[in-house]
């Protein structure tokens, strides 16, 4: 129940906002009635496409991030094969990527915050090793 | 007729005298590391810069070319970012270029090549010709 997903897909571009929005809604329930939870939704708005999908050129493209099992992602991405609104989707899970982000991001953080003195000291040891 | 002939070889001639000039030239004001053509293919002889101890060889890398995220310490090579990715791929034919030409490290090619398939299967990058 830890896995990240981010879901994204591509809209007609000629759907009206309102249906739209009782997409996604549906989506977001699907998720929290599963027991899972949304982070975070992003219509990112009207794109030309980079080849034809369906015959169309435009799209609108929609993110969203969320967080549940496997089973979860399998029935959001059956609905969204079911709708024909719905010209294209993808989804990557991140969680691993995320993880290992944080990773460096701490790595990071504790070098910065352990200032690179203990070098010169540990170069003076080590040569006052060598001469002794 | 004759003096047709006659007209054509003296342009002809004057044509031929202008070229040998003109090659030369060229070939002085091209600077001797310049990079940016398909292969090492210009002997130039060994070069001090170039991979430790090569001579004779035909293929050399053009300067030390630094991973950009190596340096620019970008962690998350993200498929959304296409205009980032679109650096790393062919203008003309839509193709990931090759590490040597870009400078990229290994595992960030590695990430940026999946990062890239995947903008590909959500048209943000096309699969083949040119970016519209």
């Amino acid at each position: 129940m830890n896995r990240t997903y981010e879901l994204m897909f591509i809209v007609r571009p000629d759907m009206p906002e309102e249906e739209q929005q009782k997409l996604i809604s549906t989506l977001e329930t699907v998720v929290t009635s599963s027991g899972g939870s949304v982070h975070k939704v992003d219509v990112m708005g009207k794109r030309r496409l980079a080849y034809t999908v369906r015959k169309f050129h435009d799209g609108i493209y929609v993110l969203l991030v969320l967080e549940g099992s496997g089973g979860l992602v399998h029935e959001l991405e059956r609905r969204l094969r079911v709708t024909e609104q719905v010209i294209k989707f993808i989804t990557v899970r991140i969680d691993e990527a995320q993880k290992r982000l944080d990773k460096i991001k701490k790595l990071r953080e504790a070098k910065r915050k352990a200032p690179p003195s203990p070098a010169p000291a540990e170069a003076g040891g080590e040569t006052a090793a060598v001469t002794a | 007729m004759a003096d047709e002939t006659r007209t054509t070889t003296a342009e002809g001639s004057t044509g031929g005298g202008e070229r040998p000039e003109r090659s030369p030239e060229r070939s002085s004001e091209r600077p001797p590391d310049r990079g940016g053509d398909r292969g090492g293919d210009r002997n130039r002889g060994p070069r001090p810069g170039g991979p430790g101890g090569r001579e004779g060889g035909r293929k050399y890398f053009r300067r030390k070319k630094v991973c950009k995220f190596c340096v620019e310490k970008i962690d998350a090579i993200d498929y959304k970012d296409y205009r980032l990715l679109g650096q790393f791929v062919s203008i003309e034919s839509g193709k990931i270029v090759p590490r040597r030409l870009t400078g990229v490290c290994t595992p960030h090619q590695r990430r940026l090549s999946s990062a890239i398939k995947l903008a590909r299967n959500i048209a943000l990058l096309p699969f083949s010709g040119r970016a519209s």
